[in-house]
Order: structure tokens, then sequence, then C-alpha cells
């Protein structure tokens, strides 16, 4: 084809698309960076504030407890990654029969709704009829109103976390471990090493550059949930306290308080954690992820 | 080799498919419970067949206008997506053209940033174009997506070059090559990126609460949390609008797990 006709062509198919992402992410990026130095009139319009509202939110104590609440959240959710390798070696073992039932069932949480998840837990969760206070009554334990107790809270949460995430993980993780060469395994059994051998000696090190990917990934929605902690959490109640997210914060300041630019700031600190502690996963690769 | 036992590994499997079950199950049922029912204590774990919660959640909100209007937004979401991304995908994995290289590093950088640095700007664009409270303002950002783009552009990679050569020579021009000849061969691109572009949008919450307030203008999700506000602990009516709000996507899901799954394995590999 002609050279310059096939430039044309591919400006001409690109363009939608681009024009699209420039005005609907790239201006939106470049404008919130702006916005973060101003501070939003009551009428509308922004006045240039600097770094004021870093340095506001440098002592603001809502801001640090959203930011020790979201770090948390994130903690506890990338605990629960194991458990997604452990069902994903399961649904691995040879000769399963079932697979895509299972597959099926774990992966419900996954295509419903948060918001009807949500729902679902803050009913299992509720400290006077609740089936969990419920079962764990009957093992003598008195269960706390873990949606209104800013101490509890958090923790409910984090547990519909990671039971929404089970069946995602796991998907990636069958894949994962799908690509590990039978060979591994064959000279494994030659040399007489049991399954659960197997599974420390070789499978959990192949799988680590998968283990890394969901670590990375969970890691970063998990420093943006929103969802789960809005409607869970009764707006007035005191749990809030210990279970208001950065981006629950993000949303409170600039759609309920209607600070848009000190919201602004918000996502920019909540840009930079991300970056930063990403950088930091992949700096600490180094020393556990295996490439062969 | 003998055949390994695979019980252990069943009765695991079956244990946690209990877990990830039961929550739904119970949903259904304490949908059909009468309000003093679903407050016992202990639970009662069967149905009172009060049909009527059905009824009154669909009373109180507007929930069948909030349910079309998802059903709207999702549907153009998805057409918009699969055909821009593919137009986009097509353009970067098969013609060449100068800052091609430098345009994608751009598409890239902006699927690093996480999704609440637009939500302000865009909210004053909507405000600016008098969009505020339509389902243009849901369906306008969500039809553009540089995930999209990534996902199908591998696609397009994996073809052989013959393909357009030899239709090339024939006399198409890039759109017919891309319309005719390879957009059919990636189809299971199409349908991976259709079904994560589906369950996006059906359940995304914050941008439609943040931009249409009005209940006649708002998606389910959004329509769920104002049902909470409304009814408070009342959980046979919250979970009868929860069945209706999520049991579409789990129907498609239901029909369409290889293609989601296959994407999302994808995303994994490429990731």
């Amino acid at each position: 084809m002609h050279s310059k006709r096939e430039w044309a062509w591919g400006y001409l198919l690109i363009a939608p698309m681009a024009l699209g992402l420039a005005v609907f992410y790239l201006w939106p990026i470049v404008q919130t960076l702006y916005l973060s130095m101003t501070e939003s009139g009551v009428f509308g319009g922004y006045t240039w504030v600097g770094t004021a509202n870093f340095a506001d939110l440098f002592t603001d104590e809502e801001m640090y407890g959203a930011l020790a609440n979201t770090l948390l959240y994130a903690v506890l959710v990338l605990a629960g990654v194991p458990l997604s390798i452990v069902v994903a070696a399961l649904l691995n073992v040879p000769g399963l029969r079932g697979l895509s039932l299972y597959r099926t069932l774990y992966f419900l949480p996954v295509v419903t709704m948060p918001a009807a998840v949500a729902l679902t837990w803050s009913y299992l969760f509720n400290g006077d009829f609740g089936a969990i206070n419920h079962v764990l009554g009957t093992v003598g334990i008195d269960g706390p109103y873990w949606l209104g107790d800013p101490d509890f809270a958090i923790y409910a949460i984090a547990v519909v976390g990671i039971w929404s995430s089970i069946g995602y993980n796991a998907v990636l993780f069958l894949a994962g471990l799908q690509g590990i060469p039978r060979h591994y395994y064959e000279a494994a059994e030659i040399d007489g090493a049991g399954r659960l051998r197997q599974f420390f000696r070789i499978t959990l090190p192949l799988l680590t550059p998968t283990t890394f990917f969901v670590m990375v990934i969970t890691m970063i929605n998990a420093l943006q949930v929103f969802d789960l902690v809005y409607l869970m959490i009764d707006l007035k109640s005191p749990a809030l306290e210990g279970s208001r997210t950065i981006v629950y914060l993000f949303y409170e300041t600039g759609f309920v308080q209607n600070q848009r630019g000190l919201a602004a700031t918000i996502a920019v600190i909540l840009l930079g954690l991300i970056l930063v502690l990403t950088a930091f996963q992949f700096r600490l690769q180094k020393k556990w992820v295996h490439y062969e | 080799m003998s055949r390994p036992r695979t019980w252990p590994a069943h009765v695991f499997l079956a244990a946690g498919a209990l877990v990830m079950l039961a929550p739904f199950a119970w949903q259904l049922v304490v949908s059909l419970q009468t309000l003093p029912d679903s407050l016992r204590v202990p639970p009662k774990f069967t149905p009172s067949w009060q049909w009527s919660n059905f009824a009154d959640v669909f009373r109180s909100v507007p929930l069948a206008r909030q349910f079309l209007n998802t059903v709207v937004v999702t549907a153009a979401v998805t057409a918009g997506q699969l055909l821009l991304c593919s137009l986009a995908a097509f353009a970067f994995a098969r013609l060449r053209f100068p800052g091609r290289g430098a345009l994608f590093l751009l598409f890239l950088a902006v699927l690093m940033v996480p999704g609440e640095l637009f939500l302000i700007p865009r909210y004053e664009i909507m405000m600016e174009l008098g969009w505020l409270n339509s389902l243009q303002a849901l369906i306008a950002p969500g039809v553009f997506g540089a995930f999209g783009t990534f996902l199908l552009r591998q696609f397009f990679l994996s073809l052989p070059r013959e393909l357009d050569e030899a239709a090339s020579i024939d006399g198409a021009n890039p759109l017919q090559i891309y319309w005719h000849i390879l957009l059919p061969l990636v189809r299971p691109g199409l349908l991976a990126l259709g079904m994560l572009t589906v369950m996006w949008s059906w359940s995304s919450l914050l941008w439609p609460l943040v931009v249409n307030t009005d209940p006649e203008m708002m998606t389910l999700s959004a329509g769920l949390a104002s049902l909470r506000g409304q009814f408070l602990t009342n959980f046979p009516i919250l979970f009868a609008g929860s069945v209706v709000a999520s049991l579409p996507v789990i129907a498609l899901f239901v029909v369409m797990q290889r293609q989601l799954i296959a994407g999302i394995a994808f995303t994994g590999s490429k990731g």
C-alpha cells in the first residue's frame, strides 16, 4: 500500500478513540492536577491556593484516618490472596470432574453487582439478627455490632472484599498453574517427592509471576475501595470513622460537601500512594519472583 | 501412573463453593420473607412466599425505569467500546504511521491512572454540556477505554499478516480489511471484551451516583443505594431489589462464562 495513504488510514481509524481518551481521560488528569491547587467557591469557580490543600490534608485527622483504614483494608485483602491459590491448585488437580461447575460457583460473587453483594453481607453481619453472630453465639462467642463499631467494620468489609475476588483471582492463578510444564512434576515424582512437597517446591515458586501480578492488581483495587463501604456502613454510623476509605472521603468531600478543589487533592494523593506502593512492589519482586 | 484420588479436592472445593453460594441462596429466600420473619433469631431458612416484596420494591423506587436505564447504558457502552476499541486496535496492530509507538504508550499510561482522577473534570464537562441527570452522561465516558484497545490489539497481532496482504493486493482498503477479514477472526476477543464491559458497566456505582441524582435517571447500582437509605433494615424489600438488579448479569454469565473467563485469564497472561 502507498505509505502516505496508510498513514492517513491509521490516523483516521484511531481518531475517535484518541479524541475520546483526550477528552475523558487525559484532559481530566491535567485538570485534576490543576484543581488540586485550587479552592472551589460556594457559587462555583476556583481560586488558586498553591499547595495549601496538601498542607491542610497533611494535618487533617480524617485524612489520616482514611489513609490508615485504606491501608489496613489493602493488607487484609492481600492476606486473602493465598485462598485463591489454594482454590486454583485444587481446581488444577488432574482428572478432577466438575471443574466448570466449581468455576461457575466461585465466580458468582465476581459477576454480581457489588451493591447487591454489600446488601447481602450487611444482613449477615447484622449485630442483632445476623447469621454470623448467630453462628458465633452457638460456640459461645458474643459477636460485636460488626458494621456499627469502628473497631470491627473494616474487617467485616475486608471479608466481603476477599469473598468477592476469590473467583477472579483463582481464574488468574489457574491460568498460571496450567502454564507450568508437566515435566517438572514428572521429574519430582521420579525423585519420590510427595504431592505437598511438589506444591511447595515446584508449584509455588513457578507460580510467583502470577502471584506478583495478582498482588499488584489486588492492591491497586483495594486502595480504591468505595462501593462496599458506601453500601455497608450507614452515613451517620460511628463505624464510618473506622471504615472511611480514601475514595469515600474523596466522594464526601467533592460531592456531599462540594469542595471539589480539596477532593481533587485527595485524588492526587491517592494517585501518589498507588504509584509509590506499586513501585515498592516492583522493587520487592526481585527478592521473591522467579522468572524462568 | 495410577489415577490420583480426587475426593479430597472435592471436599474442600465443595465446602468453599457452599460459602460462595450460600449468601445468594439466602438472599433469594429472604427476598420472599415477611419483615418479622427476616428478623428472627435464630434465623429462619425458609421463604414465607411474600411475593408482594417484589411489587413493593417496584412501587417505592422507579426500579423498572432504573432497570431500563441500566440496560440502555450497558448496551450502548458495550457496543461503543467494541466498535471504537477494535478500530483503534486494528490500526495499532496493522497499520504503520508516524507516532504510533508514542500514541500507544499514551494509551497505556491512561490505563495506570486510578479512575477517581477523571471524576471531577468529567462532572464539570457534563455540567457544561447540561448533561447532568441524563443517560448520555453515563454513556459518553464509558465508550472510550484504553484497556479494550490493548486487549483487542493483542488479538489482532496474533493473526497472520498474509491475510491483509492478500486482500490489499485485491484492492481492499484498510477499512474493508478490518471489517470483512480481520474482525470476524477476532470474535473471541470481542466476546471477552463485551462480557467484561457488560459486567463493569452494569455494576459501576461511583460515577452514576455522582452524575445522576434524579431517581428516574439512576442505574440499578445507585438505585439500590438509595433504596437502602429508604428502607434501612427492611431486608426483604432490599433483597427483592438486589435480586432484580443482579440476576441479568448472572444469567448472562452462566451462558457466556467461557468467553468472560478467557478474557480475565488473558489480562493475567499479558498484564
